[in-house]
């Protein structure tokens, strides 16, 4: 970016943080610019939108052995769990009694489960997973819940499909005071 | 000063907040045991052997009295199935005044704390702005910074006091994940400014360096009053437990939206709704439907001596003390009960009153040896005052058990043993 351009575009902050600088410093970045193929490899962000999932798929049927494998430690053979917190299946957020709260019953988003296993599973190897494995993967636990069928190739464009069951259930209350 | 000319101004022993301020020896003479005060024949003062040698040296780092060597964090054990995860809370009932030392500050980490190299660390901001830029740490070091005192409270402190039965536990265990700082950084808007937010931008997504790579949220709104990148505690590098070298700094709302080891803030459309503000720290109301991104923290304060598992072990004058806070601006009044709510008294406010930092209450209480339930209650500068227990679990249900900042009751017996209650 030209240095003239940066002048003209500098927003009102920088404008005032400058002044009290010397001329010379006012348009210059402290910060190094960089474009968006540079962060390929860094930005892990997976939004409902469909934005940020990488390429790869997978089915309920091939992660069912990287379950095995990697997760059921924590989670269960079937994922039931070992503790209320790594519980992935069951529960009705509508029961009377105190609802059971798990991927299947609360989480809104099919998204957040690519993002979450993505940038923090297994617990003892965050990342160490391969794309069409994360695929793999959360097929399974989608399936285990009933969500999709075991034969569903999960990839970019049908995880943006899937509805889950309590996508409804939450307010925004980022706006209140 | 007689006993009888201590001014009571609510029942069960509350004391005019200002009355022991001047009131010295003849005062304290008040307290049941005489002997305090009446020449003990057998007491010679001497002068101590410290007294007698020299000291030790000046030191490069200092360390505290070997005899405070028990004030400490009380973690969780350690879960091997969950690698770093875990909290530890601080010592309320041990500390005085409205700052934390950092390393007592409270943490809460989900997958424990990286050992990050600042030379190596990288902070990027992208997405929906004009130019992506990354900045080394020693490129921050260059900016000018602010200084403020802000509480930093876990969403999920407090929590056991929605369950149906009292835990025993102590002012510690209860509700140490709440500690008070100056943080000292750069106003976030800085370098989204830098950046140069895109209009379409409404969300700023915020991600740490750390093993789950934790991500929040952000209305860009508030990402650009507030926020700071933090880069110091108390005047010295943030430590690792606390996001060493950067951490995100949102005043006044829950700590897990303060994102710590900041490398990423990408800016969005639409929020990331991240496990962390889906699955987790949501607030299921009695309806079934979950309230998300439940941001400030409730106006609250909790007495820290005597508390739970002190015992008194006489009787006579004793400061109620605490503290207090609010996520939507500062403490205006703090209220005193010794009868579990019945009359109330205001204590004094001995620290400073600033937005969103912990506040110092006091007064004085003469315990005659009786039933007591000591609580306390805050007002802030919003009009916002502290619920009692049963209506905040009333109103909000226990699905969830973020955000508890109903009124705490300490409960002291004829024997001096204090004990959390539901009052």
């Amino acid at each position: 970016m030209s240095m003239l351009r940066k002048l003209l575009t500098a927003s009102a902050a920088s404008v005032s943080l400058a002044i009290g600088l010397s001329a010379g410093v006012q348009a210059q970045s402290l910060g190094t610019p960089v474009n968006e193929n540079q962060l390929q490899n860094f930005d892990l962000i997976a939004q409902p939108d469909g934005s940020g999932y990488p390429e790869g798929s997978g089915t309920a049927r091939q992660g069912k052995a990287i379950f095995e494998r990697r997760c059921v430690a924590c989670h269960g053979m079937n994922g039931e769990g070992t503790s209320a917190n790594t519980r992935l299946v069951g529960g009705d957020i509508q029961s009377e009694e105190r609802p059971i709260r798990t991927v299947g019953s609360y989480w809104p988003h099919a998204s957040t489960l690519f993002d979450y296993v993505q940038r923090a599973m297994p617990a003892d190897a965050p990342k160490s997973l391969t794309s069409d494995e994360v695929y793999q993967v959360i097929a399974y636990v989608l399936n285990l819940n009933g969500i999709i069928e075991d034969s569903l190739v999960l990839n970019k464009e049908s995880l943006m499909q899937v509805e889950m069951p309590n996508k409804d259930g939450f307010i925004d209350s980022s706006q209140a005071l | 000063m007689s006993k009888q000319e201590l001014e009571k101004v609510a029942a069960n022993g509350l004391i005019n907040r200002r009355h022991l301020l001047g009131l010295g020896l003849a005062g304290m003479g008040t307290i049941a045991s005489t002997s305090l005060l009446g020449a003990d024949a057998g007491l010679n003062l001497e002068i101590p052997g410290w007294s007698k040698q020299p000291g030790a040296s000046a030191s490069g780092y200092g360390s505290r009295s070997r005899f405070t060597d028990d004030m400490q964090r009380m973690a969780g054990n350690p879960n091997p199935l969950y690698p770093g995860g875990g909290a530890s809370r601080s010592p309320l009932h041990q500390l005085q005044g409205s700052i934390t030392p950092n390393s007592l500050h409270f943490e809460r980490h989900h997958a424990g704390i990286p050992d990050i190299d600042p030379a190596q660390h990288k902070l990027v901001i992208h997405g929906l702005v004009r130019q992506p830029l990354v900045f080394s740490y020693e490129d921050l070091l260059r900016y000018p910074m602010v200084s403020k005192i802000y509480f930093l409270e876990c969403s999920g402190n407090s929590g056991s006091l929605f369950g149906p039965n009292p835990a025993d536990g102590s002012a510690q265990s209860l509700h140490g994940l709440v500690s008070g700082a100056e943080w000292t950084g750069i106003p976030l808007s800085t370098l989204l400014d830098e950046a140069g937010v895109d209009p379409e931008a409404r969300w700023i997504n915020a991600v740490g360096a750390d093993a789950a790579s934790m991500g929040r949220s952000i209305p860009l709104n508030r990402a650009m009053d507030d926020v700071m990148l933090a880069l110091f505690q108390n005047g010295e590098p943030v430590r690792p437990g606390q996001g060493y070298p950067m951490r995100l700094f949102v005043p006044g709302c829950e700590g897990n939206i303060s994102v710590k080891w900041l490398t990423q803030i990408k800016l969005t459309r639409e929020p990331t709704h991240f496990r962390d503000e889906t699955s987790k720290y949501t607030d299921t109301r009695l309806d079934r439907k979950s309230l998300q991104f439940t941001f400030p923290m409730g106006t609250k304060s909790v007495i820290t001596s005597p508390s739970g598992q002190m015992k008194l072990e006489r009787q006579g004058i004793y400061q109620v003390s605490g503290i207090a806070w609010s996520g939507r601006g500062s403490i205006r009044r703090i209220e005193v009960s010794a009868d579990g709510g019945r009359t109330w008294a205001d204590a004094m406010i001995q620290s400073h009153q600033s937005e969103k930092a912990l506040a110092r209450f006091s007064i004085p209480w003469e315990w005659s040896g009786g039933n007591a339930v000591l609580q306390s209650r805050a007002t802030d500068s919003q009009g916002n005052v502290q619920p009692t227990r049963s209506s905040l679990v009333t109103e909000k249900g226990n699905i969830s058990t973020y955000h508890f900042h109903g009124i705490q009751s300490w409960a002291v017996n004829t024997a001096g043993d204090v004990a959390n209650v539901y009052a």
